[in-house]
């Protein structure tokens, strides 16, 4: 099928001007067919603010940049980075045992998954200071036991290798005792790595999501997708 | 002290604490009908055209866009300075109590970023003592607020159905706009709630399905007012219809959905007869010897100097809580317990709705034919509270009812969308992780309750005498107790989704709290604090008339969710709106007749 249809949009990567340029066009399409001017002009007017006569004159209107008014079309990720690079090296070879590259989608450091850990780790917060003490910790425990098996540090094992680790690791209702500090690192980090994963460009092709851009109409589900819930 | 009056040297008529829901609505209605107002905003100024992030990604914000102290709805919400704590603005709980109060600082106040679900109070709702007993009534009736229901619904712009269900009024024909297609969960779960006799019918939001007729409507929403058909005309040509994509909770740049700062505050300043301060954080209310309020005390945040302006009436719009501190910071020798507080009840029965949500994992979703499934963001179905004649008979054990807010489907990603994984999959990782994450993509289903709370007297807030926040105006202190009519009921709220997750083939994904008092969110967590400042038909039991205005002070009234007498499970944005509507009409009949 070569049209596009209301369930094969294009997917997710939208950036801002093709956005914007797409509110334009909604507008104006709209207003054409209501046989009103077009006024999109007027719609990007703000509204006026006056001052008390003796108020100093605000800088301008708009975020002022702080932590409870971030600017949001322009993000900032402002804070230091608290990893090693000797320990995003162990990270990244991780993120990778959990999302591997397929005939799909890159692997998750492929899409910047360790950046974010890292990131997620360093932010100004209490829940990032714990965070940071069981990623350091975890990635730590994975090097001294990558050597105490097979003599090797955790980013030259084999596949296979990094499996017999990862399976004693991977799901913390069933790990011995001596590994559930482990297990709950492996979880945080799997939770973190497929975070940044599926918000990347490619995991969302991967998921097939199929949203975020502007509509001329709402349709509801395509029949096959009612025929499918058995809703036809 | 420096009088703010604006270039003209114009006299204000009416000042408005506020510019949300409540001082939006007081600041547009008084201005079209040709009144001087001057609009005080504690926050900065905003503006939604030129702020909102439209269409940006999770991956382009910090943390990937996930909630914070700083940010509780995600980097992307629209609030400025808010959430459930202020910089530099605390308060304070009694021991035992653990309320959450929810404030922005900006223009447009919280109607920026709310869920835009627009419900009307029924019959049995504005009279719930008298149907079973509890609470108190509102001193008027459904039929006294239908018309104000029906213009605020053609004003703002409202999607809904044609249903009209027991103390579930539909709207009369023309005055809401087509519902939009149900989503594919939402059909699901209309299909397997019928057995349970459970109803799934089209919600009402503020967001436009088309664009409004602006030849037509302005003249029904205001005849014989050339200036408000005029300036509403003008503003309703500059909103578009909803593009749907794009969280309306980040606001709105093409003006598809109810803000303020989109749809009152534009119209209202057009008239030329609207001055706004923002970052003017009123402490306290002026009031002469004869007492007559004369205006407000506020400070400059951005200079921190007090300053007093004068008008002939105050309209206090600044928040449910935020307007009772205000009136109980307001201390003189002829209101020594703060203005209009002669009943002792300024502040009390405060109320907030009740919360609480399971989630389930529906197979039967799994796999599902991609397709777009953004819609118009919020809500296109939700289920109305059906159990009214149970419940009066006495067979459920709690008074009031609850509606279910529910959805799903594949949506956009964001962080931790998978993190359930671990406990579905047993722990999988590397190829299998993603072919198990293609599987359960979208077929996570979650469903909210959210239910009438009974006014108590242990529910309230009250001045704290030790504490001052940095402007140096005395903090609210909270009192809370939910009752077994809202702990029952949260209770019931869990039983009843696990019920609808299994009649849809589904596994609860959490767990089923039968203990209500634990399946209960926190006071103020569902931001829907209302009540404080009470209407009714005695100034001994209530501070304000039906209209808004204070039993004692004639001149000033109240225009925020504080007069709420009851919280019926119909979010009170929509209310707030149709009631600041009747309070103005009000006051500019009793400017008239001179009585202000």
């Amino acid at each position: 099928m070569s049209d596009q249809t209301s369930d094969e949009q294009q997917p997710t990567a939208i950036d801002r001007r093709e956005a914007l340029k797409a509110i334009a066009l909604a507008a104006a399409s709209a207003s054409i067919a209501d046989g009103l001017t077009p006024s999109v002009a007027d719609a990007q007017r703000p509204v006026q603010i006056q001052r008390a006569p003796g108020a100093p004159v605000p800088p301008k209107v708009g975020p002022r940049g702080t932590v409870t008014d971030p600017d949001l079309i322009n993000p900032k990720s402002p804070w230091p980075r608290l990893l090693s690079a000797a320990e995003l090296v162990t990270l990244t070879a991780l993120c990778d045992t959990i999302i591997p590259a397929d005939d799909r989608s890159p692997s998750a450091s492929a899409v910047g998954a360790p950046a974010y850990i890292n990131e997620y780790v360093s932010a100004p917060y209490d829940w990032a200071e714990r965070a940071l003490v069981r990623v350091r910790g975890g990635l730590g425990w994975l090097e001294v036991e990558s050597e105490r098996r097979f003599a090797k540090r955790f980013p030259a094992l084999t596949a296979a290798q990094r499996g017999q680790i990862c399976d004693d690791i991977c799901y913390l209702p069933t790990a011995k005792k001596e590994f559930q500090a482990a297990a709950r690192f492996f979880d945080q980090i799997r939770d973190l790595t497929s975070s940044a994963f599926y918000t990347s460009d490619a995991g969302m092709k991967d998921l097939q999501y199929i949203g975020n851009v502007p509509l001329a109409k709402w349709d509801g589900p395509p029949p096959h997708v009612l025929k499918h819930l058995g809703l036809a | 002290m420096v009088q703010a009056s604006p270039k003209s040297q114009t006299k204000y008529d009416v000042i408005v604490v506020g510019s949300g829901a409540g001082g939006g609505m007081a600041a547009y209605q008084l201005a079209v009908n040709g009144l001087k107002v001057l609009v005080l905003e504690a926050g900065r100024s905003y503006d939604p055209v030129r702020e909102t992030p439209m269409f940006k990604l999770p991956r382009q914000a910090p943390l990937l866009g996930a909630g914070t102290k700083h940010k509780p709805f995600g980097f992307y919400d629209a609030t400025v300075d808010g959430g459930w704590e202020v910089p530099g603005e605390p308060y304070t709980n009694a021991p035992g109590t653990d309320f959450r109060w929810w404030r922005s600082r900006m223009l447009g106040g919280r109607t920026n970023h709310w869920g835009r679900i627009s419900l009307r109070m029924g019959e049995y709702d504005f009279k719930p003592k008298t149907r079973d007993g509890l609470g108190a009534d509102w001193p008027m009736t459904y039929d006294d607020m239908a018309p104000y229901y029906d213009r605020t619904e053609m004003l703002i712009g409202v999607y809904g159905g044609d249903d009209n269900l027991e103390n579930t009024p539909g709207s009369p024909p023309g005055v809401l706009q087509p519902a939009p297609a149900p989503r594919a969960t939402e059909l699901l779960t209309k299909k397997h709630a019928a057995p349970l006799g459970i109803p799934v019918i089209p919600a009402h939001l503020a967001i436009m399905t088309q664009r409004q007729d602006a030849d037509v409507l302005p003249k029904k929403i205001h005849p014989n007012n050339p200036l408000a058909q005029k300036v509403l005309a003008q503003s309703m040509r500059q909103r578009a219809a909803c593009l749907w994509a794009t969280p309306c909770g980040w606001g709105c740049s093409v003006k598809a959905n109810f803000q303020s700062t989109t749809v009152l505050l534009p119209p209202a300043v057009m008239t030329g007869n609207v001055d706004i301060v923002p970052d003017a954080m009123v402490r306290e209310l002026i009031v002469d010897a004869s007492g007559k309020a004369t205006g407000v005390h506020y400070i400059d945040k951005t200079t921190r100097t007090d300053r007093q302006v004068s008008a002939r009436v105050v309209v206090l719009a600044a928040s449910a809580c935020e307007s009772a501190r205000i009136m109980l910071n307001s201390k003189s020798a002829l209101f020594p317990n703060g203005v209009g507080n002669s009943s002792g009840l300024v502040g009390k029965y405060l109320m907030d709705t009740v919360g609480a949500g399971l989630g389930g994992q529906i197979p039967a979703l799994e796999n599902l034919p991609p397709h777009n499934t953004d819609g118009a963001s919020g809500m296109h179905m939700y289920v109305p509270w059906w159990q009214y004649k149970e419940q009066l008979a006495g067979k459920l054990g709690f008074a009031r009812g609850y509606h279910i807010e529910f959805g799903g489907g594949r949506g956009m990603p964001g962080p931790g969308m998978f993190n359930g994984l671990e406990a579905q999959t047993k722990g999988a990782y590397g190829k299998r992780f993603k072919e198990e994450a293609r599987r359960y993509y979208g077929s996570f289903m979650y469903f909210d309750g959210r239910g009438e709370m009974i006014p108590n007297e242990d529910s309230y807030c009250e001045i704290d005498p030790d504490v001052v926040d940095q402007w140096g105006i005395p903090v609210l202190r909270f009192h809370w107790k939910w009752s077994e009519h809202e702990t029952r009921q949260a209770a019931h709220m869990q039983k009843t989704f696990a019920e609808m997750i299994t009649a849809m083939g589904g596994k609860v994904t959490g767990t089923v709290q039968t203990d209500g008092a634990k399946a209960i969110a926190n006071g103020g967590q569902i931001i829907h604090e209302v009540g404080t400042c009470r209407m009714g038909t005695d100034p001994k039991t209530s501070v304000l008339n039906q209209y808004g205005q204070s039993w004692d002070v004639k001149n000033l009234f109240v225009a925020d969710g504080s007069v709420f007498v009851s919280n019926a499970d119909k979010n009170p944005t929509l209310s707030i709106l149709a009631l600041a509507w009747r309070t103005c009409d009000h006051i500019m009949a009793e400017m008239q007749r001179r009585n202000i």
